[in-house]
C-alpha cells in the first residue's frame, strides 16, 4: 500500500515536471507525412522526391512559421491499397498535419478521400490526374507538378507546328497513360496513326516495336515511366530506330532517374518537360548546384517538383505564422503563394493546379561525358489545364 | 500483317520463349526433383544480371562477364540451398512458399544495399549492339539473335545431359520416384545440390542475357518468375522437354496475343492458354510423376 502511494506520488511529480517543460517549448512541431514509392524499381523516384523535399526544408532551417518541422515517411510500394494503409496510419496514429509525396496517379486517387475527409491538406509533388483537376477538385488539394495532360499538350502543339502527320502513340494501360494521350490529341488535333496501350510493368517491347517499324510513322510519342522506359528505349535503339524515327516522350521516362541505366542509347531523344537543369533562373541554378553538392548526382524533374513543393509549404506556413488549423487562411496563403520557383514563374489556377511554361529538351552528353537533358525551346507559355472549367471549387 | 512482319514477330516470340526456358528449366527441375517451390528463382535471375553488369563495367568484356556471372550465381544458389532451403525439403509447400518469398525480400534489399536504388547500365557487347539484315527486309537486333542461339545451345546441352549421361539418369530417376532412386543408391543429396546450383546458374544466365535489353534493377526477377511458373505448370512439373515446349508456346502466344488482340485481352492470352491446357491435361503437357 505504502509502495503504491509512493508510486502515485512519483508519477504525479514526474507528470508535473513534464507539464512544466511544455511552455518552455516554443510551439508544437509541424508533422508532414511524406508518402511515396521507396521500395522496388520505382524506389528511385521516391528517393529523388524525398531528397529534394528535405533539401528545400533545409533552406528554411527545418522550421516553418516558427514550428520545427518533422517529416514522417511512408512507402506506398506503388500499390493503391498499400498507399491507403500508410495514409490511414499517418492520419490516425502519427497525427500528421499535412500530407505530400505521392508519385503515381493511381495511388493518389485511392487516398484522396480519406485525406480530404480528415480535413488535412494534400500537396501533390507529382501525380496530377485529370479527375482531381476537374469535377473532383478539392479545396484542400494542391498539385505542384503538372496536370498529367500538360507535358503532352506541349508536345502535341510542337509536332503539329512541325507539320508531322503520322504519330504512333504508346503508353501503359493506366490513368496517367490515358491522360497523356488525351493531352497530346487536344493540341495535335488529328487522330493518331495508332494508339497502343500495353500492360503495366511490361518487360519486352519487341512485338510492339516490330509493328511500329512496319507502320513507318513520322514520329513515335510514348510515355513509359521508370523501368518500362528503360526497357523500351534500349530496345528501340537496338532495333536501329533511334536514327530513323524520332522518339518523343513526357515526364519521368528519360530523365536522371533512368538515363544512367539506358546509357548512350538515349542520346537524341526528345522530352516535353516543365523544367530542365539548364533553365536560366537563379532559383533553378541554386537548386541544381545544392542538390548535386548534397547528393552527388544531377536532380531529375521529380526532384525539381518536390523542391518547389517544399518551398511552397515553407512560404504558406510562414505566411500564417504556423497556424495551419485556420484552414481558410492557410488555403488562401497557398492559393496566393509567393516563392522563387525553379521553373521561373509559377502560379496556381482556380482548380489548384499549376499555370506554367513547357519546354522541349533533348538528351545529350555534357562536357564531363554525363547524359543530360539540354534545353531546346519553349513549346508552351502559361499553359493552364483543360479541366479547370469543370471544377466548382468549394468555398470550404 | 505482311510476311516479313510475321517472321519478325515469330522470331520475337521464339526469343522470348527461349528466355523463359532458361528460367523455367531450373525451376522445373528443382520443383520436380526436390519437391521444392522456389519463388526466389527470380532473385537469382536478378543476381546474374547485376554480377554481369559489374564484371562488364570493370573488365569491359561481355564474354568474360558471362562465365563469371553464371558461376557466381550458381555459387549463391548453392550457398542458399545448403544454408536455408535444405531444411525445407520435407516441409509443406506453404512453408516453402513463405521462406522463399522471404528470400526475395532479403535478396532485393541486399541488391539495394550493394548496388543502390538506381538501375545499373548493362549494354550489349560492341559486336552485337546493332541489328542484322535478314531475308525479306527484316532488320533484327543482333543481340536478340544471340539470345536465341544461346537458348538453343542450352536446350541441346540439357537434352544431352538429361537423356544421355549418368547424372541425367539420376536426375530423371529422382524426378519420377525419389524414394526408389535413393534406395537404389543414388546420392540424392548430392544430386539435389548439383541440380539447384545448375538451375541457379541457368537463371543467372537468363538474367545476364536479359540485362542488355531490359532494365537491370531491384525486383527485375519477379515479373519473369510469374511467366516461368506458368511455363513450368503447362509443361508438366519436372519435365525439361515440357518446359521447352511450353516456353516456346508462351513466348509465341504472348507476342501474337499482344499484337493481334485488344490490350486487356492480349495480356490475358497466356493465362487463358494455361487454363485451357490444364483443363485438358491437369498434370501439364509432359507429366513426369505417374
Amino acid at each position: 500500500m505504502k509502495l503504491t502511494i509512493r508510486a502515485i506520488a512519483f508519477a504525479g511529480a514526474a507528470t508535473s515536471a513534464l507539464l512544466a517543460t511544455i511552455p518552455a517549448q516554443a510551439q508544437a512541431p509541424l508533422k508532414i507525412g511524406f508518402v511515396t514509392s521507396l521500395s522496388g524499381p520505382e524506389g528511385v523516384i521516391g528517393r529523388d522526391l524525398l531528397d529534394a523535399f528535405n533539401l528545400a526544408l533545409k533552406d528554411g532551417g527545418n522550421t516553418m512559421g516558427g514550428r520545427p518541422v518533422q517529416v514522417v515517411t511512408g512507402d506506398d510500394q506503388v500499390k493503391p491499397d498499400v498507399g491507403r494503409q500508410v495514409v490511414d496510419k499517418m492520419l490516425d496514429s502519427d497525427k500528421v498535419d499535412i500530407l505530400t509525396g505521392i508519385n503515381f496517379s493511381n495511388v493518389l486517387l485511392a487516398v484522396v478521400k480519406p485525406i480530404m475527409d480528415s480535413g488535412k491538406f494534400y500537396i501533390s509533388p507529382n501525380a496530377g490526374p485529370s479527375q482531381l483537376a476537374g469535377k473532383q477538385c478539392n479545396a484542400h488539394l494542391f498539385s505542384v507538378g503538372f496536370q498529367n495532360d500538360n507535358n503532352f499538350e506541349g508536345l502535341g502543339k510542337y509536332l503539329k507546328e512541325k507539320g508531322l502527320k503520322k504519330i504512333y502513340f504508346l503508353a501503359p494501360n493506366y490513368p496517367a497513360g490515358k491522360d497523356m494521350l488525351t493531352g497530346f490529341k487536344r493540341y495535335f488535333g488529328e487522330p493518331m496513326q495508332s494508339e497502343v496501350f500495353t500492360a503495366m510493368g511490361q518487360l519486352d517491347y519487341s512485338a510492339e516495336i516490330a509493328q511500329l517499324r512496319a507502320a513507318k510513322p513520322d514520329a513515335v510519342v510514348m510515355f513509359y515511366p521508370g523501368g518500362m522506359g528503360i526497357n523500351f528505349v534500349k530496345q528501340y535503339a537496338q532495333a536501329g530506330l533511334m536514327s530513323q524515327i524520332p522518339l518523343y516522350t513526357g515526364p519521368g521516362t528519360v530523365d536522371q532517374t533512368t538515363l544512367g541505366a539506358i546509357g548512350d542509347a538515349a542520346v537524341g531523344m526528345y522530352t516535353g518537360a516543365m523544367w530542365s537543369e539548364f533553365l536560366d533562373n537563379a532559383a533553378s541554378k541554386k537548386f541544381a548546384a545544392d542538390f548535386e553538392a548534397a547528393y552527388n548526382r544531377i536532380p531529375s524533374q521529380y526532384a525539381a517538383q518536390a523542391y518547389d513543393t517544399g518551398h511552397i509549404l515553407q512560404s504558406a506556413v510562414d505566411a500564417v505564422g504556423g497556424k495551419i488549423d485556420d484552414k481558410a487562411a492557410f488555403r488562401k496563403a497557398l492559393e496566393n503563394v509567393k516563392f522563387d520557383s525553379v521553373r521561373g514563374h509559377f502560379k496556381f489556377n482556380t482548380n489548384h493546379f499549376p499555370i506554367q511554361d513547357y519546354y522541349l529538351v533533348q538528351v545529350e552528353k555534357d562536357s564531363k561525358g554525363r547524359l543530360v537533358s539540354s534545353l531546346r525551346e519553349k513549346i508552351m507559355s502559361d499553359l493552364a489545364d483543360a479541366y479547370s472549367g469543370d471544377c466548382a471549387m468549394p468555398a470550404q | 500483317m505482311t510476311f516479313s512482319l510475321f517472321i519478325e514477330q515469330l522470331l520475337n516470340g521464339v526469343q522470348l520463349g527461349v528466355m523463359l526456358f532458361l528460367m523455367a528449366a531450373g525451376l522445373t527441375l528443382v520443383f520436380g526433383i526436390m519437391n521444392l517451390i522456389n519463388l526466389a528463382h527470380g532473385s537469382l535471375y536478378m543476381a546474374g544480371a547485376f554480377f554481369a553488369a559489374t564484371v562488364f563495367q570493370i573488365s569491359g568484356s561481355f564474354l568474360l562477364a558471362v562465365p563469371i556471372a553464371v558461376a557466381l550465381t550458381a555459387l549463391v544458389g548453392g550457398v542458399v540451398e545448403r544454408a536455408v532451403l535444405r531444411q525445407f525439403y520435407a516441409r509443406s509447400h506453404l512453408d516453402q512458399v513463405l521462406v522463399t518469398f522471404g528470400l526475395i525480400l532479403v535478396f532485393n534489399d541486399a541488391v539495394r544495399l550493394i548496388w543502390g536504388v538506381v538501375p545499373v547500365p548493362l549494354a550489349p557487347p560492341e559486336a552485337l549492339a546493332g541489328s542484322v539484315h535478314l531475308f525479306g527486309g527484316v532488320d533484327y537486333p543482333a543481340f536478340r539473335l544471340a539470345i536465341l542461339g544461346v537458348g538453343a545451345l542450352v536446350a541441346l546441352g540439357l537434352y544431352f545431359v538429361v537423356s544421355h549421361t549418368r547424372i541425367g539418369m539420376w536426375i530423371r530417376a529422382g524426378a519420377s520416384n525419389r524414394p526408389m532412386a535413393s534406395a537404389l543408391g543414388v546420392d540424392v543429396e548430392l544430386v539435389f545440390s548439383l541440380v539447384f546450383s545448375a538451375g541457379a546458374g541457368l537463371a543467372g544466365l537468363a538474367g545476364l542475357m536479359a540485362g542488355p535489353i531490359t532494365a537491370v534493377q531491384v525486383g527485375m526477377g519477379e515479373p519473369i518468375l510469374i511467366l516461368a511458373l506458368v511455363v513450368t505448370v503447362i509443361g508438366g512439373i519436372g519435365s525439361i522437354r515440357g518446359a521447352f515446349v511450353a516456353a516456346l508456346m508462351i513466348g509465341v502466344g504472348d507476342t501474337f496475343g499482344r499484337v493481334l488482340l485488344p490490350p486487356a485481352l492480349g495480356s490475358m492470352a497466356i493465362f487463358m492458354l494455361m487454363a485451357a491446357i490444364l483443363a485438358w491435361r491437369p498434370k501439364g503437357l509432359f507429366p513426369v510423376h505417374g
